[in-house]
């Protein structure tokens, strides 16, 4: 090969980790830069909850480490290339015959055993600290429900009944109030993470399973599903509000309230409780008391319907009570096939739920 | 009948009829026509997966975007990843392997011919019933009924009560029947090697590449068995009344998982094993140095082999198991580490002190060796189990894995490609495009597998038919895609190569990289019975002292 090509070879090595350097730039950038509202980002390298920030330090003890490693292998293995190529006017002889060296091998046998051990206890002790936190008495309990394709959240000790907007209180570390939560499924398989808040863990039918977070700093927070569940597995989309303890209290007293009921929507009530809605669908203080479908009782109070797939607006939940496939082909909310009058009704009725 | 595994078109030769042409190659027990058929097989299964990876990049090109509805976006990469596992990267290092060992070790033909023939029929017969499900149900224009429960094929999703039709059935069926051609082939390597190696040639004085497919074949028949367990286990659930992953009965989704990584981990080891034997018999030869190691790389092999059977749960780490079950196979995940790491080590050390030659199996080798360095460094992460917990389903995960498997195996694969082909069809690949395709993919490889991990930190799930417009999400995602086109050239220029060279490539001879092990001691193509005479060795690298006679291995080791 021409010296011309060696040297194209190894510019084109310096160019890939220029490229990887570039990309890393790129990366930081964007997980440093900031937004008006940087919780807008699910960056897993930016913790607002101790689970979070537990597995961002050990990430970046486990990125040193390997970072390390990568540095010195991708050197040797450039100065090889570089030095140990065939130069032109080569005598065309057999460079010497090395079979092996048995102290060579056990160098680069025992230095990695030892890495591995030193890795391998910083990440049991994160393991430990977050799967085996006791949970205070003033945990708030949250039970979470996997659904195809959106999410229920009960708040068991408080009489709530939800869909696909958590609310949590912010938790002081001096005094923590943190979330722990019971994670079961109604179907298939499915998978809770806020990146922010912490890793994820999967909602698996018939299985109990327990995350935890204290998130230290209010905001809306962004996940989703992470284990595919089928045709909407994409729009199964997660907010975590963040709330003061102030805030947090409001939430729950309107939670708590039974569904409003104005006199100026009983013709869309009557469509909603003599129609298959109810089967599905629940609406507190009233005889609508399905379970397959969210809870309606305080629709209004959310900002997103179908799980995230659409704005809460009138016009919406038009368009998804009516076909629902125009916002989420394969969901398993059915086109409910009304007349005009009788969907018009309907929604102003929707629209009073709270 | 031709005396030649594969006849060079030339002027002189009657034509024959190509109904006794075709029923020759497809009544034939030859090794190297089977490992022919094996190896055409994958690659036209790679060039139809690869039009799927890419209607993938396409639909993600932006968020919200519409170029295929979810149904059909699901099936694709449900599709992508079972036929790019079971019908490309299976069938192609089982040709290679088919091709190479019995001339590697001085024989005649495998130890079953027959059971040979068989076994590629089953895996190519699984590959067709996996394709014919795209034209049940809605029909073509619909993509049909192609399965799209991933190519995990996670209970309950599989349950008759979430898919409802017959698709799930046709990733079943396909996927156990190539399974038993799998079997046949691991059953026929390990009776070759054993049985069937020329005077001379102990185990110890084998190839590298004989070694390391007889580990992947000692995995194969440990592994699949798992696989076809639970795949007859789910039709019994869906067809005959029963409940073992019916979790609205009682069954257990995570026994699925257990049964389906036990074997699924040990696959991917089954895949990148035979890489390392292309890499391990490629260095050497364009260093013009020994293996570093010899005896230190097969126990490492054999190490990696039984390793590998006790990690699989680190793809679980998400689903709730208890701190110590988290933690044992986070150690040993890491372990595994270890003995893959040496591996590296002896590579280089294969170089260090040699006279590289940039010729192209060399180039895709040395590819090989600084990416599957960094899909091993990003496995060390996902290995951390709480850093797993935020990297799992997600795109960092998604680059990992195409990381190792195109970054390493592929660029292995290729440079098994450029070495053999010269033996196999007795033409050389040319340089230049050889050149232009490394090049070019290389390039593609990096624009593409690098820039995703970053999605994967930012938050982006897998398998998801389209995302919200999150900062940064987009613009990643069209880099990868841009980068996937880039492959997608590479590729044709490959392709090109191939068909170009096999009419007008320069003849090869017998040994035109001058290299020491058997299979470049008998002509290009070799005969149809190999050896003339079986050869008697007396060291690793018997054409080194054929052709060092003053100074032979012998000596040495």
């Amino acid at each position: 090969m021409r010296r011309s090509e060696q040297t194209r070879v190894v510019v084109a090595r310096l160019a890939g980790i220029a490229v990887l350097l570039g990309g890393g730039l790129l990366a930081a950038s964007l997980c440093f830069g900031s937004p008006q509202n940087p919780s807008q980002i699910p960056n897993i390298f930016d913790p607002r909850s101790t689970p979070a920030k537990a597995i961002f330090h050990l990430s970046q003890f486990v990125l040193a480490i390997t970072g390390l490693i990568f540095a010195v292998v991708f050197g040797l293995l450039t100065y090889v290339l570089v030095k140990y190529r065939k130069r032109p006017g080569d005598s065309g002889r057999e460079p010497t015959q090395v079979y092996g060296s048995t102290q060579i091998e056990l160098a680069w046998t025992v230095i990695p055993i030892l890495i591995v051990v030193v890795l391998f206890l910083a990440t049991a002790r994160v393991i430990h600290s977050i799967q085996d936190a006791p949970k205070p008495a003033s945990a708030l309990e949250v039970v979470a429900i996997g659904h195809q394709f959106w999410w229920e959240f009960r708040y068991p000790r408080l009489g709530i009944v939800t869909a696909n907007e958590l609310h949590v209180p912010v938790s002081d570390p001096a005094q923590p109030t943190p979330t722990f939560l019971t994670l079961l499924s109604a179907d298939t398989d499915h998978s809770f993470w806020i990146p922010q808040l912490g890793g994820k863990t999967d909602l698996i039918p018939n299985r109990v399973n327990n995350m935890w977070m204290d998130p230290y700093q209010t905001g809306l927070y962004f996940g989703q599903c992470a284990q595919y569940c089928g045709t909407q597995h994409a729009k199964m989309l997660l907010r975590v509000y963040v709330d003061s303890s102030g805030e947090f209290d409001a939430w729950v007293r309107a939670q708590q309230q039974p569904a409003v009921r104005d006199k100026d929507v009983s013709a869309g009530r009557r469509v909603f409780e003599t129609t298959a809605c109810i089967n599905c669908h629940a609406v507190g203080g009233s005889v609508a008391n399905g379970r397959f479908g969210p809870d309606l009782t305080h629709l209004m109070s959310r900002q997103t319907i179908a799980s995230g797939a659409a704005d809460n607006t009138k016009a919406n939940l038009r368009l998804w009570v009516q076909t629902p496939d125009a916002i989420k082909p394969g969901s398993l909310m059915p086109a409910m096939q009304l007349s005009k009058a009788d969907l018009d009704a309907l929604v102003d009725y929707l629209v009073t739920l709270r | 009948m031709s005396s030649d595994a594969m006849a060079i078109p030339s002027a002189g030769t009657a034509a024959r009829p190509w109904v006794e042409v075709m029923h020759e190659w497809v009544t034939t027990v030859d090794h190297k026509r089977l490992g022919i058929l094996y190896i055409v097989y994958a690659l036209l299964f790679l060039v139809v997966a690869g039009l799927e990876a890419m209607v993938i990049r396409i639909q993600l090109i932006r968020a919200h975007n519409d170029f295929v509805s979810p149904q059909v976006f699901n099936r694709m990469f449900t599709m992508h990843g079972t036929t790019m596992i079971f019908f490309v990267a299976m069938p192609v290092l089982f040709g290679f392997a088919n091709y190479l060992i019995p001339l590697m070790i001085g024989a005649r033909d495998m130890a079953f011919p027959r059971l040979n023939a068989f076994s590629f029929w089953l895996t190519a017969f699984g590959g067709l019933l996996l394709y014919f499900s795209f034209l049940g149900g809605n029909g073509l224009y619909g993509a049909g009924n192609a399965p799209d429960v991933g190519w995990w094929a996670y209970a309950p999703l599989t349950a008759k009560a979430f898919s409802p039709g017959p698709s799930s059935d046709y990733w079943t069926i396909a996927v156990l029947v190539s399974g038993f051609g799998s079997m046949g082939t691991a059953i026929n390597l390990i009776a070759t090697i054993f049985c069937m190696r020329c005077p001379g040639m102990t185990l110890n004085r084998m190839p590298l590449f004989a070694w390391l497919n007889l580990v992947m074949s000692g995995l194969v028949l440990i592994t699949i068995t798992p696989l076809t367990a639970a795949q007859i286990m789910l039709m019994v659930d869906r067809y005959l009344g029963g409940h073992f992953f019916d979790t609205q009965a009682g069954g257990s989704a995570a026994i699925w998982m257990h049964f389906f990584w036990i074997f699924g981990h040990p696959e991917v080891y089954i895949l990148i094993i035979p890489s390392f034997a292309f890499v391990s018999e490629i260095v050497p030869v364009f260093s013009r140095k020994p293996i570093f190691g010899y005896s230190v790389m097969v126990a490492a092999t054999v190490c990696i082999g039984f390793l590998s059977m006790s990690v699989w749960a680190h793809h679980m780490f998400t689903i709730g198991m208890s701190a110590y079950s988290n933690s044992f196979f986070a150690i040993t995940s890491m372990a595994i580490g270890v003995p893959t790491g040496i591996k590296i080590f002896n590579w280089l050390a294969t170089m260090w002190g040699g006279k590289i030659q940039f010729k192209t199996p060399m180039l895709f080798c040395i590819g090989f060796l600084f990416q599957f360095l960094i899909a091993g460094l990003t496995g060390i992460m996902l290995a951390s189990a709480p850093f797993d917990w935020q990297l799992s389903l997600s795109y960092f995960v998604v680059a990992h894995f195409h990381y190792v498997i195109v970054g390493g195996i592929l660029f292995a694969l290729f440079a098994a490609f450029y070495y053999w082909y010269p033996k196999i069809t007795g033409r050389m690949l040319s340089e230049t495009l050889g050149k232009i395709h490394f090049w070019l993919f290389l390039i593609g490889f990096h624009v593409t597998f690098d820039v995703m991990h970053i999605p994967g930190l930012l938050g982006m799930p897998r398998r998801i038919y389209t995302y919200e417009p999150r900062p940064g999400w987009e613009t990643l995602n069209l880099i990868v895609t841009i980068g996937a086109f880039i492959q997608g050239a590479a590729v044709l220029v490959f392709v090109a190569n191939l068909i170009l060279s096999f009419f007008k490539g320069a003849k090869a001879g017998n040994d035109p990289w001058d290299a020491w092990t058997l299979e470049w001691s008998v002509s290009s193509p070799p005969p149809a019975y190999n050896f003339a005479s079986i050869p008697t060795v007396a060291s690793r690298r018997p054409l080194w002292d054929l052709k060092h006679p003053e100074d032979p291995d012998s000596r040495y080791e």
